[in-house]
């Protein structure tokens, strides 16, 4: 299995396009820096609103690396799922188009040990990419804008929140939405493989899955209220976004933020827990699907 | 002798095709036969089915004495195959495609032994240069090279000549035929060209629209006595009456301007005179010794 | 009918003496309450501020406050990001009476925590001043202002509620409250993405349709007349 392991992830980074991801990557997260350290006070406004005619609000202070960060990944995370979707969706059927699933298949080693270990390739891809975009997005931007207090913009139902979380409180946060962001993305890989396994070329199932992406994403975030209470708890795609939970502070009675609090951790574990049975259905149904596929590339 | 492979009323259907009916073959230790078949007859199914590509959807196949169905990777393990195209990593080298799936095979490849498979198919020069830059011959070579890196005692090959130039599939014939006899493997070899299999199989199978025209030796079915003989006569009806009741032949077929039947050359002259004694004018006589053209003919009347 | 006519002129007599002495005595109340202010030249203040806003979940500051007669005031947060209320010049109570052309009008008398205090409204002569109308509340006993009621051109009304302690004989309040109008905060939907965790769902918390803004703020300690430097008020 390692030795399997080993190999496949050989053949993704000998590859071209595993780069495009990571270069992807870097140049969004540049160009936002960017941008903000030229003019990211038009986009505070915009979040701050009228509360400026209440409030002074030291802007520059506000927008630091923290900030940027949770700017990047509110951006990106969108985008991401493609490039994850990019080599996962290309894992079998990439190699049906290649022609070498028929040689690989011929060897020794099980459609289900193969799945599984593309499925771990996949991941750990995953991981890495997190990993680089955290060094860009998190590291970087520490370093560029500083470090200080976060705020964060909430919209909830009718309401809408500023809260603020000290900086001494910050980073663990972000750890716990790198990892479950590696959960999300890894229903993704989940669902590309899937789609991998009923097709004979790579680009169907990378636009397969971006399109279920994209449509569920906007169906999710309609705000129609019948949509709300009774498709959007079914698509997954609302749960791509539980990340941001872990920067939900929880607020005491008189509104203060409770230093390393979250505000509704059971939601958190909820949304984990339908990911990642998304990910054993998923993945379940691709093993199953391709120990009875006829290989006919 | 024991059979290798023994196939046992192998089926395989899709939705509204019979893509393989009811086939039976056996193949024995250190034969190299042939798979003979048209285009679309059912040789790649039925070599994919060999391969666990595709399931069978009826039938069982032994192999090495073991179900195919629950010994799967033990049985995997000791054949090679090339299966159609020699598709690889065109963004990897040769050696390390070799490598790689040396490795998949259960293989620890050492240096040393993975150039020396790459200089036996005659790629030691290229061993560094990327799939994509490979000819289709070169990428033939290749793919047998991996076939053989775990040195299995079975190999299968899937119209291994395709799109070779005649000095490639010189190079692929010899190939097999060291294989077979300085090596001591057993080699089944499928083709659509009756040639190939003429020169190196020693057994064969013929099959046609998925189902078993003819299994046996290749020099049995290339006995003289046993070739076709094809005539046209001013009237087939009574020519085939009056042949059916000699002793020439055991069976005649008549397709609609010729009866075939399976006999002796060395008989055609008393035929015509038989046939002229009984008032049966003959317009035309062909002898048919080629294999190709028995394989041809049954397919045809098929 | 002599003794009717001499018990109405009495009555308005008592009425108006009464009137004019209230109405003089609230101008010397208002002037010793400046006068008292007045002896503060300038002070360094440190303490903390509690926001009390629906919309915002932000920590307790840690804040410093500066002021220098006659009309510096600057409230400052002494780490991270941090909300500072904008009406903060009302803290200066110097401001109320930094025009001297306003107008006293005797508010008469009031309770606020069981205690009575004395009510001026002041108006300013001045059509341009940015205050149009100051309600304050005197302790006469004290001499000090425990509340205001401003109200102003552009930024609403403010509300000073003041608490004094140790140093009540500077007129300086150890606890403030200052409220203000806070305009209700909206980001438009689908701009933050946001992960719905179904709480919002849930009954809401009646806090969330108050739309008064509060700052709590809790002097520790005043440093007063050391001179302070005017680069603090940048």
């Amino acid at each position: 299995m390692w030795s399997l392991l080993q190999i496949e992830l050989y053949k993704i980074s000998r590859r071209p396009r595993t780069y495009i991801a990571f270069a992807a990557i870097m140049a969004i997260v540049l160009i936002f820096q960017f941008a903000f350290k030229a003019d990211g006070q038009s986009y505070m406004n915009l979040m701050l609103q009228n509360v400026q005619d209440n409030f002074e609000i030291d802007r520059s202070k506000a927008i630091n690396g923290y900030f940027m960060c949770y700017i990047i990944l509110n951006t990106l995370l969108v985008q991401v799922p493609i490039l994850v979707a990019l080599i996962a969706g290309d894992a079998i059927s990439g190699e049906a188009n290649m022609g070498t699933l028929r040689l690989l298949l011929t060897k020794p080693v099980s459609r289900t040990k193969i799945i599984l270990v593309k499925f771990i390739a996949s991941f750990i891809f995953t991981i890495v990419l997190l990993i680089w975009m955290a060094i860009f997005a998190l590291l970087v931007s520490m370093f560029v804008f500083g470090i200080d207090d976060m705020l964060i913009f909430r919209v909830k139902g009718d309401e809408s929140q500023i809260m603020q979380i000290t900086k001494d409180d910050v980073l663990w946060r972000y750890i716990a939405a790198f990892a479950y962001a590696a959960v999300a993305l890894t229903v993704i890989a989940a669902m590309a493989i899937l789609m991998s396994v009923f097709a004979e070329n790579s680009i169907g199932p990378i636009v397969a899955t971006v399109c279920i992406v994209i449509f569920f994403t906007i169906v999710s975030n309609l705000n129609v209220p019948i949509i709300d209470k009774n498709v959007k708890p079914y698509l997954f795609t609302s749960y791509l976004v539980g990340w941001k939970g872990f920067f939900y502070i929880n607020a005491n009675a008189d509104g203060q933020p409770i230093k390393g609090s979250i505000e509704n951790w059971p939601a958190i574990r909820n949304s984990l827990c339908i990911l990642i049975g998304h990910i054993i259905i998923m993945l379940g149904i691709a093993v199953a699907a391709f120990n009875k596929k006829d290989i006919l590339s | 002798m024991n059979p290798i492979v023994e196939v046992k009323n192998l089926s395989k259907s899709y939705k509204e095709v019979d893509a393989v009916r009811n086939l039976s073959f056996s193949v024995n230790s250190g034969d190299v036969y042939g798979f003979l078949g048209q285009n679309g007859a059912g040789k790649s199914t039925t070599i994919r089915m060999l391969m666990t590509l595709i399931a069978p959807t009826e039938g069982t196949i032994n192999i090495f004495g073991k179900t195919l169905h629950n010994h799967r990777n033990e049985i995997l393990s000791r054949i090679g195959a090339v299966i159609e195209k020699p598709d690889v990593y065109k963004y990897l080298s040769a050696y390390d495609n070799l490598k790689l799936f040396a490795k998949i095979s259960g293989v620890k490849p050492t240096r040393q032994m993975l150039m020396q498979q790459l200089e036996m198919v005659g790629l030691d020069q290229r061993w560094n240069s990327k799939v994509s830059t490979f000819s289709q011959g070169m990428k033939q070579r290749l793919g047998i090279a991996i076939a053989l890196v775990h040195n299995p005692a079975l190999i299968i090959l899937d119209e291994p000549t395709n799109g070779l130039d005649p000095q490639g599939i010189a190079d692929i014939r010899n190939l097999i035929l060291n294989l077979s006899k300085l090596h001591g493997k057993t080699i089944i070899v499928s083709s659509h060209l009756l040639s190939e299999i003429e020169l190196i199989a020693n057994r064969m199978i013929i099959i046609h629209k998925g189902e078993k025209i003819v299994e046996g030796d290749v020099q049995e079915l290339l006995d003289p006595s046993k070739n076709i003989v094809q005539i046209e006569t001013t009237n087939n009806e009574a020519a085939k009456q009056i042949i059916a009741l000699s002793n020439f032949t055991e069976e005649v077929k008549q397709s609609h301007q010729h009866l075939h039947m399976q006999m002796n050359k060395n008989r055609v002259p008393d035929l015509i005179k038989y046939l002229s004694d009984k008032n049966v004018a003959i317009i035309s006589v062909q002898s048919k010794h080629s294999l190709e053209d028995y394989f041809l003919n049954l397919t045809k009347s098929n | 009918m002599k003794s009717t006519f001499t018990k109405i002129a009495c009555l308005f007599l008592l009425v108006g003496n009464s009137i004019t002495t209230t109405a003089q005595d609230i101008n010397v109340l208002v002037q010793n309450v400046k006068k008292k202010i007045e002896k503060v030249n300038d002070y360094e203040a440190e303490g903390t501020m509690k926001t009390n806003v629906a919309f915002l979940k932000i920590p307790i500051a840690k804040i410093k406050l500066y002021f220098k007669r006659p009309n510096l005031l600057k409230l400052k947060s002494e780490q991270g990001v941090s909300f500072m209320p904008k009406g903060a010049m009302s803290l200066n109570l110097n401001h109320l009476f930094a025009n001297q052309q306003y107008v006293i009008i005797d508010g008469g008398n009031e309770k606020i925590n069981n205690q009575l205090v004395r009510v001026a409204k002041l108006l300013p002569n001045d059509d341009n001043s940015e205050m149009v109308l100051s309600t304050i509340y005197i302790d006469p006993a004290n001499e000090v202002i425990v509340k205001s009621k401003t109200t102003t051109k552009e930024n609403g009304t403010y509300e000073l509620n003041m608490y004094y302690g140790k140093y009540i004989g500077f007129g300086l309040p150890d606890k403030i409250l200052f409220s203000f109008n806070a305009k209700d905060y909206k980001l438009p939907k689908g701009i933050t993405f946001d992960f719905d965790d179904g709480s919002s769902q849930k009954a809401k918390t009646p806090i969330a349709k108050n739309k008064k803004g509060q700052a709590e703020i809790y002097i520790k300690r005043y440093l007063i007349n050391k001179g302070l430097s005017e680069k603090n008020f940048q």
